[in-house]
């Protein structure tokens, strides 16, 4: 596979020498002197010089061959942005991955169908709400192509759902039980699953369909 | 009508100088409170201090009520990004958009951005002013 790293910070200059160690060819794109000379001495030729938002900079790189994948990783949203864009749509690169710096921005990527998407700072929250629950709801994944997201639901006891069968649940359209999570134990949820005091139960819903969920599982 | 200046620079301030002058209703940010300035003591429209690629800086700005948008800041991926975002999550009808860089430009404006190049401008007038220097006989020769 043939991939271009744009932006040789911690986390492309990782990427890169983790694309490589897989026996993947790379070409790996900072603007920075210092960085650059510094990625130099590891990377050798592997590594240009360059802002990666400029087109004969990609194009120096081999993005009109056009490489596999593009990994958009700078420090700056606006530039991720720019960059997935030209591979994508003027290069024909089949595969883009960007990341978010600021996850305020996330909604341009979305916006302008820049997919995937990686957010530290988002998968991190995530993590804390799963570790740390403040919201009944916690959201697990998104999955932004096919507009459905992946949510955590505990049940306590004083859920209306508490010793109810799935198949007796009201649940809304557009939302799923996935599994039932039970002292460490996961089964997929059935029709005849009964819901327990206790249970971590997956659903995947259409997004604006938490509150009804949220009601027929927990009433609150 | 209203208009939007995002990018308070040379370009930006001279845009809303003149909008306001011509009866433009002018908000303008910038993400530095001292290119107020530009904008001279007296300036009676808005002015707000944020990042034009905020999406709340913008509503405070009243990008949903306005007819025009000019972005004009000195980096061209945000102006970009800004204009993308005026026009498509926005609706706002006419969105101008600075972009110096001539091969940005083309991509952009390929794509449905109005976009105004300096740097193509200034190549076209330039080589129009030496060609203008030469005697029409001489550019004759030559050719």
């Amino acid at each position: 596979m043939y991939a271009i790293v744009a932006g040789g910070g911690k986390v492309g200059a990782n990427v890169a020498r983790s694309l490589l160690r897989l026996g993947n060819e790379v070409t790996l794109i900072e603007q920075r002197r210092d960085r650059f000379e510094r990625l130099e001495e590891e990377f050798e030729h592997q590594v240009q010089r360059g802002d990666a938002t400029e087109l004969h900079v990609l194009e120096r790189a081999g993005v009109a061959r056009p490489p596999d994948i593009v990994l958009a990783l700078t420090g700056d949203d606006e530039d991720n942005l720019v960059i997935a864009q030209l591979a994508k749509e003027k290069y024909g690169v089949p595969q883009v991955i960007a990341r978010v710096n600021d996850p305020r921005n996330q909604a341009h990527f979305d916006l302008l169908g820049i997919s995937p998407t990686v957010c530290a700072a988002s998968s991190i929250m995530a993590l804390v709400e799963h570790e740390v629950p403040e919201h009944e709801i916690i959201h697990l994944l998104e999955l932004r192509k096919e507009n459905l997201e992946i949510v955590e639901v505990q049940i306590d006891r004083d859920s209306p759902s508490a010793g109810k069968r799935v198949e007796n649940l009201d649940l809304p359209d557009g939302a799923r039980l996935i599994s039932v999570m039970r002292g460490g134990h996961a089964e997929i949820a059935v029709g005849a699953t009964q819901l327990e005091e206790g249970d971590q139960v997956l659903a995947i819903l259409e997004p604006g369909k938490e509150d009804e969920l949220r009601r027929v599982l927990l009433r609150r | 009508m209203k208009a939007l200046i995002v990018g308070c620079g040379r370009v930006g301030s001279s845009i809303a100088l003149q909008l306001q002058q011509e009866g433009w209703e002018v908000t303008v940010v910038d993400e530095n409170e001292d290119a107020l300035a530009r904008l001279g003591e007296r300036w009676p429209g808005i002015f707000l201090v944020g990042q034009g690629i905020d999406v709340d800086v913008l509503r405070e700005a009243g990008i949903e009520e306005a007819d025009a948008v000019v972005a004009a800041t000195d980096g061209d991926n945000t102006n970009i990004l800004v204009g993308q975002v005026a026009q498509k999550r926005f609706d706002v009808g006419c969105v101008v958009v600075r972009i110096l860089d001539p091969a940005r430009a083309d991509f952009y404006s390929e794509r449905g951005l109005r976009v105004v190049c300096p740097t193509k401008t200034a190549i076209d007038t330039l080589m129009g002013a030496v060609r203008s220097c030469v005697p029409a006989n001489v550019a004759r020769v030559t050719l």
